[in-house]
């Protein structure tokens, strides 16, 4: 097996290479797209190897340079931060195959496979570092590639949604810095297991609730919190559907992976008072995101509101604070990625057959493509929450630790909004692939179409795998509960960190 | 010295706050600027100021002599500000281009990502 | 672009000097002030008054090769540079130093220096290719 000190680096050390390989070939689009493919096969293999070493050996540590811990950067894999770079390389896999077809030589000329690779770079840093300023390097690494794969291609809409993504995520960077300067003021540390060692030793719990306040205020802009989530849809149904997928199956959950880290990690002094307010946050993002959701008529608009109201789960999971609601936001965050992003690529898919994301120009999709149809029908129940599929055990989770901590409303309003997700998905359903197609029929040029095989690829393996993991849930509730129960011991992480250190 | 640059940090985030909420997407960057710097500057005030030492070691030392200032926050401050610099660059190119598309300054009149609903929608 | 007599002759000089004046902050740069980003900074310097002074297209020829590949290539390098720790089995980036005694005096290589090597080509390629695309668009 290869050691801690490898596996850790080499989920950033791929994308750097892979994104500099594709630079390199920036006269051959034909080697890019093969430089981004085999690339995102090095991820998922290299994220598969650290994830099966961790369930080996427990949490792996390593010190950048060999600094010893408080004082280097340090990079930290438990079962949590593993789970996310496997599936973190799974999508960018799926994506990378799915590009193939969708992606235009335009966007290709002007760097979209090095961006791509550079962004998710910045999202398996953010993933893996143990390191708060180190966390804020990584988020910019992250939006400035985002940043540029939104204007790729340069029409009006992408301007305008750019620039409210751009400014209110550039807020978010700035309120983060200024959280975890005051941090550092009344730490004077900025490793997260030396932060989480001694917060509770310098007897100001009033501060660090304030600061406290200002990391939900960052993390909750980054994740799409209620009612800091305006900037995601203006911005996330302009740019090329690959890159919608990517963004909505990676940036959010970044955000909710972080704040999950950081209110088990280190504020966890006044939990009454903190994940009080980040479970009536969660409650209303749930809410409001669905109802966005329901009011919308444009296939990519429903389907990028709609993440707004599945983050509002992750969190109410996270506010809980219970081993069970824990490993259900993970489950949760796990079964987003894939499923979100997958359902955004068959939204593609039915923009290439029909030429339109407007539902009510769209119709008989069902009627031709049955397969493809069956699906995105699938994905759509999982992200519902219809058994017996993955989004179901993820939301059963989340729903079933609310009344066991006897918290009736929320689990009242989590219920209540998965019957309005099925809804609005069935609303695409309805509109998109059941009814007649305006015209009558469906035009004859897109009843010859065929779906290329390297779009339906990535959505059929998707769907398969939510379905294979619905069906054989229990090994990965067990990981879930594993990383739950990590979590709540943030000993162990501290332990692991501090000890270790050379 | 701290309480004085630590009053200057706030009143720099009221600035930034107020001209981010104006109706002009080239003040709302001048106060994303502003905002950063101020950011900035409360990560260099928290770290503690030392007055007339600078953080480098004479030549044949091996470790710091006499009193030093603290070099981490002035490590972090001009990494926070190149990054703040790339994103600065970004977002006036952005503003450039969006006033060169959409003829507009006036976030309000961005209405292409968003369309306001016409009767035909409803 | 301007054709001014002196400032074509003085951009020949200028540019040597600052080119040979980056390498030497880039050299001194582990132990004392300067490094890899600030000597790519006085290049990317040289390199802009040179197209301001000549224009674009020259600039471009004497560079020789595309600022993207530069980039790439300091990538692959500061990448490349924390590799020699790992095969010596320590952590990722761990500096390791190579002695060269050349008489009295002694010779320090180590990593990082391939490291800013990486840092001083990626920052050339990237602010060089903002200046130039900045010179050549029409107003």
């Amino acid at each position: 097996m290869l050691s801690a000190d490898i596996l850790l680096v080499l989920p950033l050390l791929i994308p750097v290479f892979s994104a500099s390989i594709a630079v390199l070939f920036y006269k051959s689009n034909v080697a890019q797209r093969w430089t981004g493919v085999v690339g995102a096969i090095a991820l998922c293999i290299a994220g598969i190897l650290l994830f099966m070493e961790v369930r080996e050996s427990g949490i792996l540590v390593t010190y950048l340079g060999n600094w010893p811990a408080p004082f280097g950067i340090t990079l930290v894999a438990d079962h949590l931060a593993a789970t996310m770079l496997v599936l973190t390389g799974i999508l960018t896999l799926a994506v990378a195959v799915y590009s193939l077809g969708a992606v235009g030589e335009r966007e290709e000329h002007f760097g979209y496979y090095p961006l791509t690779h550079v962004m998710v770079m910045g999202v398996c840093g953010s993933f893996l570092t143990g390191d708060l300023f180190n966390l804020f390097v990584w988020f910019e690494v992250m939006l400035i590639a985002s940043f540029v794969l939104l204007v790729l291609g340069g029409r009006k809409i992408q301007l305008d949604g750019a620039f409210k993504y751009v400014l209110m995520n550039v807020v978010a960077s700035t309120i983060l810095l200024a959280g975890v300067s005051i941090l550092y003021g009344i730490t004077g540390s900025l490793n997260m297991a030396d932060i989480a060692h001694r917060i509770h030793d310098i007897g100001e719990p009033g501060l660090v609730t304030v600061i406290a306040i200002l990391f939900i205020i960052a993390f909750g802009m980054k994740a799409a919190l209620f009612p800091l989530f305006f900037w995601l849809p203006a911005s996330y149904h302009v740019p090329n559907i690959a890159v919608s997928a990517i963004f909505a199956g990676l940036l959010t959950k970044v955000g909710a992976y972080v704040m999950i880290r950081v209110f088990t990690l280190i504020f966890t002094e006044d939990i009454a008072w903190t994940h009080e307010i980040i479970l009536w946050l969660s409650v209303l993002t749930m809410f409001i995101g669905v109802l966005g959701a329901v009011s919308q008529f444009e296939w990519r608009k429903i389907l990028s509101i709609h993440i707004i109201s599945q983050i509002g789960y992750m969190t109410l999971g996270l506010a809980l604070y219970t081993p069970m609601a824990l490993a259900g936001a993970v489950l949760y965050v796990a079964h987003n990625i894939i499923i979100k992003a997958n359902l955004f690529l068959a939204a593609g898919i039915g923009h290439h057959l029909m030429g339109s994301y407007e539902l009510k120009k769209l119709g008989g999709l069902y009627k031709y493509f049955p397969i493809f149809a069956a699906f995105n029908l699938l994905s759509a129940f999982s992200l519902a929450g219809v058994p017996p599929l993955w989004g179901f055990w993820a939301k059963f989770t989340v729903i079933f630790s609310a009344f066991q901590a006897e918290r009736w409303i929320p689990a009242a309003f989590a219920i209540f909004v998965g019957l309005l997700t099925l809804y609005s998905m069935m609303k695409i359903w309805m509109y998109a692939f059941w009814k007649k197609h305006p015209e009558g029929d469906v035009p004859e040029h897109i009843q010859k179409k065929k779906v290329p095989l390297t779009m339906m690829i990535p959505v059929a393996a998707l769907t398969l795998m939510t379905i294979a993991i619905g069906l054989f849930a229990e090994p990965v509730i067990e990981i879930a509960m594993t990383a739950a129960e990590e979590l709540l011991e943030p000993e162990r992480y501290i332990h692991a960190v501090l000890e270790a250190a050379p | 010295m701290e309480p004085l640059l630590a009053v200057v940090a706030g009143i720099l985030f009221a600035i930034a706050a107020y001209l981010l909420t104006r109706r002009s997407i080239v003040k709302m960057v001048i106060g994303l600027v502003v905002l950063g710097n101020a950011a900035n500057l409360t990560l260099f005030t928290m770290g503690g100021l030392t007055r007339g030492a600078s953080a480098i070691i004479p030549y044949p030392e091996t470790a710091p002599v006499g009193d030093y200032a603290n070099p981490l926050p002035q490590a972090l401050v001009l990494t926070a500000i190149v990054i703040g610099f790339g994103m600065l660059a970004f977002a006036l190119v952005l503003a450039y281009r969006s006033w060169q598309e959409l003829d507009t300054l006036d976030p309000d009149g961005m209405r292409v990502a968003e369309p306001i609903a016409t009767e035909e929608d409803k | 672009m301007m054709r001014s007599l002196i400032l074509q002759t003085f951009t020949r000089l200028l540019v040597t000097l600052m080119l040979l004046f980056s390498l030497f902050l880039l050299w001194r740069g582990h132990n004392l002030p300067g490094g890899g980003f600030i000597g790519a900074l006085v290049a990317s310097a040289a390199f802009a008054l040179h197209a301001i002074a000549f224009g674009v297209a020259s600039a471009r020829s004497i560079l020789r090769y595309d600022p993207r590949t530069l980039m790439a290539w300091g990538m692959i390098f500061a990448g490349a540079a924390g590799l020699f720790g790992l095969a010596a089995g320590k952590p990722y980036m761990t500096g390791l130093w190579l002695e060269i005694h050349i008489g009295e005096s002694l010779l320090k290589l180590g990593t990082p220096l391939i490291f800013d090597i990486g840092v001083f080509l990626t920052v050339i390629g990237m602010v060089v290719a903002v200046i130039f695309s900045l010179e050549e668009e029409e107003f």
